[in-house]
């Protein structure tokens, strides 16, 4: 009982100190005073203010436009990867597949500097399609490894079935593979998609000639006090990723009465 | 036959922006400009070994590993209640470890700030309290507490994920043959535990020594690690040569400890 209690204060604690700074935020977006520590009263007027300031508005549509695009390039790109890697085999597979955790091994900074050399020394301007051509490239070792996985649990003689019965192979591919390991691709593209719109030290070196994401304008900000608009943009955003898990639990939890769902499972 | 050539077009995206670029590291770090052409040099690479350098990779090292210890001795614990039976809906204390990870770091780390400040919100607290005020803002210690808010999660969830596969009946066992709770766990449980510690070593330390942006928001201006270095060798004073030279050490440096890390794991391999 004792080690029970114990054991209650110490997790609440440690949940106390990761979600303080949350709290913090969230609270001085609805502070009408506006530098940070003092509170002068509640106020949304930040709220209002936010869908105005064009200089937010254009990084959150950067942030936005290049993790869709990212996501959904890194998704097919690294599908046909992890195809293409499922049916090589030896060293060549090894080599092939090893290539893969380069991207996530490779200290962020090492990677955001190497591509702002590589742009350069190809002359890439340095923008939006740079930072756009960065951030595929970390996304797609999250989208093989999670698409690998379930293409080695496929049935393969499903697909011998539908050649026997005179499917061209593409054909073959889309209507009995591709079902089969969509919950990958899915989880792939999720991961991808988060992945980019939090990402800074990439895009930071990647990136150049007024395109900035959220993440760079928080940046800049910090240094002259930040402004309560992005603390309301973060409130925002981090009310839509709650919102988010929220239906996707409530559709796991639905899935698996109906059928057994793989999203989360190995 | 036809599948090998669909990971075509990956294999080339990998080279081009993967391994390519890496080269060019290499390339920056071994020449210098000479007369209109770039010649072989060791210069850059022997300034990395400079005292002053020295320093700021120690002084990266040190914190790196001051705050994986903190993050240690902090998320077993928290590993070990989440798995343990008094808690039934431990899965979504789980996602609770993970949830601060969807706000955006910088922004995280910057309320920081508000808490730490003279005049922040913890010192208001200690004041009512009637305990001497802390002012570790701009300090080593801020950035610890940094390092050690941000990848907590990190160490918690590899630790979590193999003490919830070990097998329960081996515990009971352990107590009916008579141990004491303290001798299953030092006898049973941690030991089969060791690979989930050793993902989160590397995955708290590997961060924590590449940082720049939680030195330069928590730590102020004279605080620089090695990461700070790098960044304003390619930002403010554009040496790409010997901010080149420094990421390759900092490379080397990882792969040396991930490798002797993993080796200390044995033949299972694989970093997760």
């Amino acid at each position: 009982m004792v080690r029970s209690w114990g054991s209650r204060v110490y997790l609440a604690l440690i949940f106390l100190f990761l979600y303080a700074p949350i709290a913090v935020l969230m609270v001085f977006s609805f502070n009408s005073a506006r530098s940070r520590g003092v509170w002068g009263g509640f106020t949304l007027d930040w709220y209002a203010q936010l869908f105005q300031d064009r200089q937010i508005m254009s990084a959150l549509y950067y942030t936005l436009l290049c993790a869709l695009l990212a996501a959904v390039l890194a998704t097919a790109l690294g599908t046909v990867a992890a195809i293409g890697l499922s049916g090589m085999r030896g060293l060549p597979r090894l080599l092939a597949s090893n290539l893969a955790y380069l991207p996530m091994i490779n200290p962020d900074i090492v990677m955001g500097l190497s591509l702002m050399l590589l742009f350069i020394s190809l002359k890439i301007p340095l923008g939006f399609v740079s930072m756009l051509l960065a951030h595929i490239t970390f996304c797609l070792p999250f989208v093989i490894f999670s698409v690998l996985p379930k293409l080695k649990q496929t049935q393969t003689e499903l697909y011998d079935a539908a050649l026997d019965l005179g499917a061209t192979p593409l054909y073959a591919y889309a209507k009995v593979i591709i079902p089969q390991i969509r919950p990958g691709i899915v989880t792939g593209f999720l991961l991808a998609f988060t992945m980019s719109i939090d990402d800074f030290v990439v895009s930071f070196f990647a990136t150049g000639n007024g395109v900035t994401n959220v993440a760079i304008t928080i940046y800049s900000m910090a240094r002259r006090g930040m402004n309560p608009k992005i603390n309301a943009l973060l409130t925002i955003m981090f009310a839509g990723v709650i919102l988010l898990l929220f239906i996707a639990n409530r559709r796991l939890a639905s899935d698996t009465k109906s059928k057994q769902s793989t999203l989360f499972t190995k | 036959m036809k599948k090998k050539l669909i990971s075509g077009p990956y294999l080339a995206w990998m080279l081009i922006f993967s391994i390519l670029p890496l080269f060019l590291v290499v390339w920056y770090a071994l020449t210098a400009e000479s007369e209109g052409e770039r010649v072989f040099t060791l210069a850059h690479l022997s300034r990395v070994f400079e005292p002053i350098y020295l320093r700021v990779i120690w002084r990266s090292l040190r914190l790196a590993l001051i705050s994986t210890a903190f993050c240690f001795l902090l998320g077993y614990p928290v590993a070990l209640i989440l798995t343990s039976r008094h808690f039934k809906r431990h899965t979504i204390l789980v996602v609770l470890v993970v949830l601060p990870m969807w706000m955006n770091f910088l922004a995280r780390t910057y309320a920081w700030l508000t808490l730490l400040e003279k005049n922040g919100l913890i010192n208001h607290i200690l004041a009512f309290l009637h305990l001497p005020a802390m002012n570790i803002l701009y300090t080593d210690a801020a950035v610890i507490l940094g390092m050690v808010y941000n990848f907590l999660p990190f160490m918690i969830l590899p630790i979590y994920s193999t003490l919830y596969k070990i097998d329960h009946s081996l515990i009971e066992a352990a107590e009916d043959l008579g141990a004491t709770p303290l001798t299953t766990f030092r006898r049973v449980i941690f030991p089969q535990s060791l690979a989930g510690v050793l993902s989160g070593v590397i995955m708290v330390f590997m961060p924590a020594v590449t940082t720049f942006v939680i030195s330069r928001l928590l730590g102020g201006g004279q605080y620089t690690l090695i990461g700070n270095m790098i960044e304003q060798q390619f930002l403010t004073t554009y040496d790409w040569g010997f901010g080149s030279a420094l990421s390759l050490f900092l490379m080397a440096l990882l792969l040396i400890t991930g490798s002797v890390l993993m080796r200390s794991r044995g033949e299972e391999g694989g970093l997760w």
